[in-house]
């Protein structure tokens, strides 16, 4: 199953909510203002690196160069264009939007 | 402050831009700097402050080429010259995320929460983004 | 609407400003002049050539304040004050030159 959060970690508690109810083996995909969870160095950082543990974790890369962030991201995340986001959505059975 | 306004009989008021919002994700970070470019034709005493979400907005190296939407962060750098030089970032704000003072695009004075608390108590007027 | 140049056609918006930037070329600034009753010449390239660049700097069209002073700086105060610019310009620096430069209308200017 896929988990898209597009929020800032920082603004709302989308990423814990996720956290939450995602099974393990699911894939979390940070788009948008979710990408700010892939800073290093964070008060988010422990949470996203617990989340490897347990979940795919990938990130929209055109969002995290928009922002600034692209150099700050944490290792280990996977790195995906337009064309991999839509491979992940097609690939998967469920898709849950944490708007 | 200058002179001349006063002898026109104008008052100076004290404008406080208090932005919170990550700069692409939403419109209020794009809003509040056309109204800071707008409001400065009136020659008012205008400070910025930076805090949550907003300080992404002044970071260094956006580039939305990918996302096909407008990088407006260099126009920061221009805001000195509408003498808009006022601009604070919250520490607590800049901390949580990792960030420091070298990672942002302008020159500004960091601040603890209580020197923002002084900051907004000496206002005439607030507006939030 | 569309502005028809040397056999190209490039979009602009109902007041006549390019709607894509990167459409800008000096035959068409010429068209443009054209059509704000401008003769271009020497001085008047100065001014758009400055206001491309400040546009490719800052992103922004700079009020009529601002690159008053934003010249005076680069080009001397004989330059850097409002008559000089509204002799070239004699509808607003910011509005025409703007407009002639390919960028988008000054924020504030209504």
């Amino acid at each position: 199953m896929l988990h898209i959060i597009n929020k800032s970690p920082f603004e709302r508690n989308s990423l814990e909510s996720c956290l939450r109810t995602a099974s393990k083996g699911s894939t979390l995909l940070f788009i948008e203002d979710g990408v700010y969870a892939a800073l290093e160095g964070s008060a988010k950082a422990d949470t996203l690196r617990q989340a490897m543990q347990d979940y795919t974790v990938c990130v929209l890369e055109p969002d995290l160069a928009a922002r600034g962030i692209a150099a700050k991201a944490m290792d280990g995340i996977k790195r995906v264009d337009y064309a991999g986001f839509v491979d992940l959505v097609a690939e998967s059975e469920r898709v849950q939007s944490w708007l | 402050m200058s002179e001349e306004m006063m002898e026109e009989g104008g008052t100076i008021k004290k404008f406080l831009y208090v932005n919170r919002k990550a700069p692409y994700g939403t419109v209020y970070a794009l809003e509040s700097l056309e109204v800071v470019l707008i409001g400065a034709a009136f020659e008012q005493d205008v400070s910025l402050v930076f805090m949550d979400d907003g300080v992404f907005q002044i970071t260094k190296g956006q580039d939305t080429a990918g996302v096909e939407m407008k990088n407006f962060s260099p126009t920061y750098r221009a805001l000195e010259m509408y003498d808009v030089e006022k601009l604070f970032v919250e520490k607590e704000s800049l901390d949580a995320r990792g960030l420091t003072e070298d990672d942002l695009l302008v020159p500004v004075e960091v601040m603890t929460s209580e020197q923002i608390r002084d900051l907004m108590e000496d206002q005439d007027v607030i507006l939030s983004f | 609407m569309a502005l028809e140049v040397g056999g190209k056609s490039v979009e602009t918006d109902e007041e006549g400003y390019l709607v894509n930037l990167a459409d800008w070329d000096e035959e068409i600034a010429g068209e443009l002049a054209k059509s704000e009753g401008v003769e271009m010449t020497e001085n008047h390239w100065e001014v758009v050539n400055f206001l491309r660049e400040y546009y490719n700097e800052y992103q922004i069209a700079p009020a009529v304040r601002v690159l008053t002073k934003a010249i005076g700086k680069k080009l001397g105060p004989e330059k850097g004050n409002s008559k000089y610019l509204y002799e070239l310009f004699p509808y607003g620096p910011a509005k025409q030159a703007c407009k002639i430069a390919g960028l988008p209308k000054p924020t504030g200017c209504i």
